[in-house]
């Protein structure tokens, strides 16, 4: 019953959002296209549609996540179900509402994307090389590490994001964030506190949150990630925003599970902190 | 309004520093370590988007607040890299000038080569009034020209500022669009022309 009430659901939301002209990576960031041709009532009835949980294809996601932390694979043809994500071997309840955090086996602070990659290589034996070339999907391509996320970060949904501050590669790390946050560089002299560094901005018709101080704005953000993009057809997790913003920002694509924006993210859940997640949310 | 704005930055410097504990922040060597391995993946010729310049490197340590003597010495910098037209002539065509103001595109790595850059000003400015999808980064421009009096003088003034932001004010958030080669000299003077032209829609 539940499958079928989405699949009706999803229809809708690819129709509204064809309908909507948000198809199209980065159209509506860049703000080229204004959508003032666009009804009122339709907008509502797409609001309405992207607060309605059983409307989010984010779910088909995290179904297949889950069949796939349980899945035997990899060249010693196990499961990831001792993948210890920071809260003990195989405990996931709430694991991603303290990441990123340092690991001791690792002697790294890690990401859920960078941890789920070392897991993989650890306990899987699994070959990473096609994932960290391709770590997002797209048009026709799945995506392994899209599915784990949503289904790893569901399991934190209605926690409070935590951010962990209490090993000294932990301040380092965020002190990085926090100086990577402010450089300024490239074409345009963007850093991310251009965009993101004041109250109630927007860019054309978008509104930023603000990630300096903490505030309601990045709680609200930081919460929905990850997050079904209608605009992309697809669910994208944290790694994704922070390449698409560098993308922006005129830089090069950053690596996936680098260092920089395993820092940023560490710096983004600590003006977040306290934020409730709700995951997988759905958003333009 | 200084006031205010100078305040805010105050407590968000402390609450920064406040997070992270006591003690000095992380070197810039250590961030530049961070920026070298994260992005390995460079374009041809896209070494330098991960190099900072003296402006970018001030701007970006004081978070966009510098002392007196470092703004004197940006804008001094900034200044010389201004180069006016040849011809004198600052004004451009204004339609083609709405064009460079709408396009957002350009020197992305999902651009295809050979995209034409544009100016993005509508991603931080109004500017037509008639236009609602405006972004709140900037100061609003909605009438440039014409509270000038369309006057040669500030004609001038503005296409140094387009070519160059911080020739005028240190640490702008406003992209050096002369400078850094984003804009050609014809887009600039188009541009100028957006807001100054009293046939542009800008001023109407
Ligand atoms: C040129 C402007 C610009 C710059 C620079 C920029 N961003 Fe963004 N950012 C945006 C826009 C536009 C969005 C989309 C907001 C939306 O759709 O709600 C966004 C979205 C985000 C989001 C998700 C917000 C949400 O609620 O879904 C995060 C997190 C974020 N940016 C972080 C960063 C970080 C970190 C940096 C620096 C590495 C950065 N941004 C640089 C413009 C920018
Ligand atoms: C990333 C945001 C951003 C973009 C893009 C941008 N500006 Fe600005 N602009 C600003 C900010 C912030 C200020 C105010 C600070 C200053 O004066 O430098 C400003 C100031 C200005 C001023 C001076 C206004 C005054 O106080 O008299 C002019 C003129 C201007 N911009 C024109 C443009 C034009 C033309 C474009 C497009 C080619 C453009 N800007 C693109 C952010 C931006």
């Amino acid at each position: 019953m539940r499958s079928k009430a989405i699949g009706v659901a999803f229809l809708g939301v690819a129709a509204i959002a064809l309908s909507l002209g948000l198809t199209g990576l980065g159209s509506a960031q860049d703000g080229v296209n204004s959508n003032s041709s666009t009804s009122a009532a339709e907008i509502e009835r797409y609001r309405k549609m992207i607060d309605d949980p059983m409307a989010n294809p984010g779910f088909l996601n995290v179904d297949r996540g889950e069949a796939l932390w349980s899945e035997a694979r990899g060249e010693k043809n196990v499961s990831l179900e001792t993948c210890d994500l920071g809260e003990g071997p195989g405990v996931l309840d709430g694991a991603y509402a303290k990441l990123p955090r340092y690991f001791k086996d690792a002697d790294q602070v890690m990401d859920l994307e960078q941890r789920l990659l070392w897991c993989m290589e650890k306990i899987q034996a699994f070959d990473t090389k096609p994932i960290r070339a391709k770590p997002f999907s797209g048009p026709g391509r799945g995506s392994d590490m899209e599915d784990l996320v949503a289904f790893i970060a569901n399991k934190s949904s209605g926690m409070k994001i935590e951010a962990q501050l209490a090993y000294p590669k932990e301040k380092e790390l965020y002190e990085i964030g926090e100086a990577l946050f402010f450089r300024r560089s490239a074409v345009m002299d963007f850093s991310c506190a251009t965009c993101h560094g004041a109250a109630n901005k927007r860019i054309r018709t978008t509104d930023l949150p603000q990630f300096d101080v903490p505030n309601k704005s990045a709680q609200a953000s930081m919460g929905s990630w990850p997050t079904y993009r209608v605009s992309q057809s697809a669910t994208r997790t944290m790694q994704h925003r922070l390449w698409d913003c560098y993308r922006q920002m005129r830089m090069p694509a950053p690596g996936y599970g680098s260092e920089a924006v395993t820092a940023i993210t560490l710096y983004l859940n600590k003006s977040a902190e306290g934020g409730e997640l709700k995951v997988p949310s759905i958003k333009r | 309004m200084k006031t205010p704005f100078i305040a805010l930055t105050a407590i968000a410097l402390a609450t920064s520093a406040s997070a992270a504990g006591e003690g000095p922040t992380v070197d810039a060597a250590r961030v530049d370590k961070t920026v070298a391995s994260s992005f390995t993946n460079l374009p041809e010729g896209w070494d330098d988007r991960l190099k900072q310049d003296e402006a970018q490197r001030i701007c970006s340590e004081t978070r966009n607040q510098p002392s007196e003597a470092q703004a004197e010495k940006i804008v001094e910098a900034e200044k010389s890299k201004v180069q006016m037209p040849a011809d004198g002539k600052v004004v451009g065509d204004w339609k083609a000038g709405e064009k460079v103001a709408q396009n957002g595109r350009g020197f992305q790595f999902s651009d295809p080569a050979g995209t034409e850059a544009g100016g993005n000003c509508y991603a931080c400015h109004q500017l037509d009034p008639k236009e609602t999808s405006y972004g709140t980064l900037g100061p609003s421009l909605k009438g440039y020209g014409k509270a000038f009096k369309f006057s040669e003088e500030a004609a001038k003034a503005t296409y140094a500022k387009i070519y160059d932001a911080q020739a005028v004010l240190a640490c702008s958030n406003m992209p050096r669009f002369g400078s850094n080669h984003v804009l050609t000299e014809k887009q600039i003077k188009d541009v100028t022309a957006y807001l100054f032209d009293p046939q542009s829609p800008v001023n109407k």
